[in-house]
């Protein structure tokens, strides 16, 4: 497997400037003949979208939902990092990339994230100008806030509904370009294969989940922008849809898979009520600007919140992490909140949750002040409790939230196959084994307007176009494959749902690979992951046929990915023996509980290629070296 | 708690569609409608029946995909609420509930609960944007926006475009969702170049689309979840007005009024 990252040469700063004047250029006149497929229409892939329509090239846009602007970035909260430094706080492109690559415990790319911090500022100046109504000063300028893991003010927002606003400034332009006809919308299309033909990605196989019509799509090169594959845990906060079966397709026909392992626990969520429970729900780091987290110091205080004095109250963050306290990275704080939780000191009728609290906010702001910068989230919570946090502290409770990991890419976003880009979180690319808050708004966009349409450009410019229909033999072949597999899902007409299966997957996997891991356990679901795969051929339902709407067919699809994406990842977490970011292996831990990374042995990317049906995967791996951020363990105290 | 469900179901667009009553036991008032609906559909799949299809995918209330009227009332009983959001502690034990699609000619009904709203893409492709192409922005801090238009703006984006709105109205009509996004833009200094025509092509796509007219009722801001007000509608009539003195041979070809 070639993991060459073709990260330009030369001095950090000017290696994209470099980057860009070396790609070679599509002439204009030329480009309506390529044809380009962008599969996902969320924050990477419709700004990729609508930017490669702009630019002229003939662009399908494949999406599951019914519109591209239900895209699960739709539901990201907080708000959108940028090293503009308006608040004149000391914010640097360089400060940005240092935060990101520090925050990401050393085990992302530098080239890549020094890219990210450096087309941020691009990106506030391109949805301004879209008519992002990101919150204001009373002068007229934007205004912004601090997030976690950050020392700095860099957050730009649109209340608590950052990610709706850029992604339906992403939808409008995307939609401009549908209206002129640059881009040919699919909507409620689901991916279930690529088509590789010659070592080079020429096309993918739909689903239409209205007729259920399987038909071939062809194209030059082919963008998957699919997001996370958060749901192989069953409950996440990710959306009831989100799923890896693009990623996965692409990887079981050669495309490496980075980082597995790399999961993001976010520390603020609503705990699970019941085994009816469905989704988890986020409510946003940006909470933590404002809101104190605490415990009993006691165990078993069963008083109201009110009635528990500040001095038998536990502030753990800000007692744990003085100079970051409630602001620590994700990571770090949810891993505190477990390791309260284990000691018997979590509250709530399940004991698996904490206080966070806006009395002394609200004290020294004022109540308008906090219903102005959080009262969406604070709504929020109260519809899915019944309780009012503006009187009593939220219950919260680290939940699944983000993938680091995804299909590997080099610096221009190409996977290991050729004419494959994969853009946003369904890549593995610029958040190492950890992400900051606000920085998966910035990657996505960051991907889809400024990264792609150079580098597709230079790949389009290397090859001819055309040359492939839909009824080129491989073709039918990925089509009737997918026919036969749709088929046989529907033919096993057992006892269990399809939803039954995937939360006993879940359980698995959050038990033995969530916020911490250890050998035994990771041995014990590599055992278990395969028993439920069996269980899952052999006696799910899937009710109805085909030629349908049928949601049973589309979740079964989606499941028999994750019950093998599952076990890549508890694989990868076995051999990744040092604790980084989200990855916590217990046997590797300082006396006070900090995570120990091992740089000597795994200072790279996990590269995983597949070998087929019941081979193991093979583990390759793309050194990591980091000359601009020098390696030190993280300290937030 | 028990609950009596009549819920419509109907094969396919094609199909005729009908109320089929299922009676629910053991419901819990901390489960989400939706929950309560995933519980349904387990003891079909269990006895082998086909679950019943309703849209939904964030379950936070902010994706607009889902939506149905709950006793005639568009994501039900409980204000500014998607049904994603809705929990059943706003039910009473032994309650009966009716459950149906959006009624609109411009929504047809694709599956039991699910309606296709594709019409409202159509509506934002014919203006709904700011041409800007990528890279051609200056810097962000160089258009000052009043804070009070920001505010404004940002009211009339909240729009999930689920399409209570239109459900609601008893025209179908889908002023709301229009004049939101027609008022979101025109009160910004980036929307000005493109007010008049975006005013005017949307208002002629939102007809082609056969929704109905708005005749000031009011029902689509008392359901909307994200609070949209009735005043952007007012907005919208004054831009169209407005577009249509300065384009008035356009505003006559796209219908007018």
């Amino acid at each position: 497997m070639n993991l060459d990252s073709r990260c330009p040469s030369g001095p950090i700063e000017q290696k994209w400037d470099k980057a860009k004047f070396e790609m070679k250029l599509v002439n204009p006149a030329n480009k309506r003949k390529y044809s380009v497929i962008v599969v996902g229409s969320g924050l990477a892939g419709g700004a990729a979208a609508a930017t490669l329509g702009e630019l002229g090239y003939n662009v399908s846009c494949f999406c599951f939902q019914d519109s591209p602007r239900r895209a699960h970035s739709i539901a990201a909260q907080g708000g959108i990092n940028a090293a503009k430094n308006y608040q004149n706080d000391g914010d640097s492109v360089f400060r940005l990339f240092y935060d990101t690559v520090k925050g990401g415990d050393f085990r992302a790319r530098e080239a890549n994230v020094y890219r990210l911090a450096e087309v941020s500022v691009h990106i506030i100046d391109q949805c301004v100008a879209q008519g992002v109504p990101f919150a204001r000063e009373y002068g007229g300028v934007l205004a912004n806030r601090s997030f976690g893991g950050a020392q700095v003010s860099r957050t730009f927002y649109a209340r608590g509904q950052t990610g709706q606003q850029l992604l339906l400034g992403c939808y409008q332009a995307l939609e401009r370009q549908v209206g002129a006809g640059r881009v040919a919308m699919y909507y409620r299309h689901e991916m279930l294969d690529l088509v590789v033909i010659d070592g080079r990605a020429r096309g993918i196989i739909t689903r239409d989940l209205v007729s259920g019509k399987i038909a071939a799509y062809v194209a030059d090169a082919v963008v998957l922008a699919t997001g996370g594959y958060g749901n192989v845990f069953f409950l996440s906060t990710n959306a009831k849809g989100s799923n890896a079966t693009a990623i996965w397709r692409a990887y079981k026909k050669g495309a490496g898979f980075g980082n597995p392992c790399f999961t993001q626990i976010h520390p603020t969520c609503i705990p699970v009520s019941g085994d009816y429970q469905s989704k988890l729900t986020l409510m946003s780091e940006s909470l933590r600007n404002d809101g104190r987290i605490w415990v009993p110091k006691e165990k078993g205080d069963k008083r109201t919140p009110s009635q528990i004095p500040e001095a038998e109250r536990d502030y753990y963050l800000e007692r744990r992490y003085p100079s970051f306290g409630n602001l620590s990275p994700r990571d770090i704080a949810s891993r505190a909140a477990k390791m309260v939780c284990d000691d018997g000191l979590g509250v709530g009728p399940t004991g698996l949750g904490v206080y966070l609290e806006f009395a002394e906010a609200i004290g020294r702001l004022g109540r308008t002040t906090i219903e102005e910068r959080y009262g969406n989230l604070f709504e929020m919570y109260e519809r899915i409790t019944g309780e009012d946090p503006y009187s009593s502290p939220m219950r919260i409770f680290p939940a699944v939230h983000y993938t680091m990991g995804g299909l590997w890419v080099d610096y221009n976003l190409q996977s290991t196959i050729p004419g494959l880009f994969v853009l946003g979180e369904a890549n593995f690319s610029d958040h190492g084994a950890n992400r900051l808050g606000a920085s998966a708004l910035m990657q996505g966009l960051a991907d889809g307007y400024f990264v792609i349409p150079y580098t597709l450009g230079h790949y389009l410019a290397g090859v001819k176009p055309g040359n492939l229909t839909p009824d080129d033999p491989e073709v039918l072949a990925a089509q009737r494959a997918v026919e036969d597999k749709t088929r046989q899902l529907l033919a096993i007409k057992g006892k269990r749902s399809v939803d039954s299966i995937h939360r006993e997957l879940g359980k698995v996997l959050w038990e033995y690979c969530g916020m911490a891991r250890n050998r035994a356990g990771l041995e014990h679901a590599i055992a278990k992951i395969p028993e439920i795969r069996e269980e899952f051929w052999k006696n799910v339902n899937v009710t109805g046929e085909n030629a349908e709407m049928n949601q049973a067919l589309e979740k079964a699809g989606r499941v028999a990915d994750f019950l093998e994406l599952g076990e890549l990842l508890c694989r990868d977490a076995l051999i990744r023996e040092e604790s980084c970011g989200g990855h916590f292996r217990e046997e590797y831990q300082t006396e006070e509980g900090e995570a120990v990374r091992n740089d000597d042995k795994f200072c790279h990317a996990a590269v995983w290629e597949y070998k087929g049906e019941n081979q193991a995967p093979e583990r390759h791996i793309e050194p990591l070296e980091f000359e601009y951020v020098h390696l030190a363990q993280r300290s937030y105290k | 708690m028990k609950l009596v469900l009549n819920i419509w179901r109907q094969k396919n667009q094609n199909s005729r569609g009908g109320m089929v009553r299922y009676e629910l036991d053991g419901v819990n008032e901390h489960m989400s409608f939706l929950e309560m609906l995933d519980v349904l559909n387990e003891q079909l799949t269990e006895k082998g029946e086909d679950p019943v299809t309703f849209e939904h995918d964030c379950r936070e209330g902010i994706c607009g995909c889902c939506g149905f009227m709950i006793n005639g009332v568009a994501h039900g009983p409980h204000r500014g609420t998607t049904v994603c959001q809705l929990h059943m502690r706003h039910f009473r034990d032994g309650e009966e509930l009716w459950l149906e699609p959006w009624r609109a000619a411009a929504f047809p009904v694709l599956k039991d609960l699910l309606v296709d709203r594709a019409a409202f893409d159509r509506i934002i492709a014919a203006g709904g944007f700011i041409s800007v192409n990528t890279g051609s922005a200056q810097d962000a801090n160089t258009i000052a926006v009043q804070k009070h238009c920001a505010e404004l703006a940002m009211d009339a984006a909240a729009c999930i475009g689920c399409g209570a709105c239109v459900a609601a109205c008893p025209n179908a009509s889908a002023s709301l969702f229009v004049g939101a996004k027609i008022s979101h833009l025109a009160l910004l200094p980036q929307g000005q170049p493109e007010r008049s025509r975006r005013a005017l092509n949307m208002v002629a796509q939102m007809q082609q689309e056969v929704f109905g007219s708005c005749t000031n009722i009011g029902e689509c801001e008392a359901v909307c979840p994200k609070g949209v007000k009735l005043e952007n509608i007012a907005r919208m009539n004054r831009e169209y007005i407005k577009a249509a003195w300065a384009y008035r041979e356009e505003a006559a070809a796209g219908g007018g009024g």
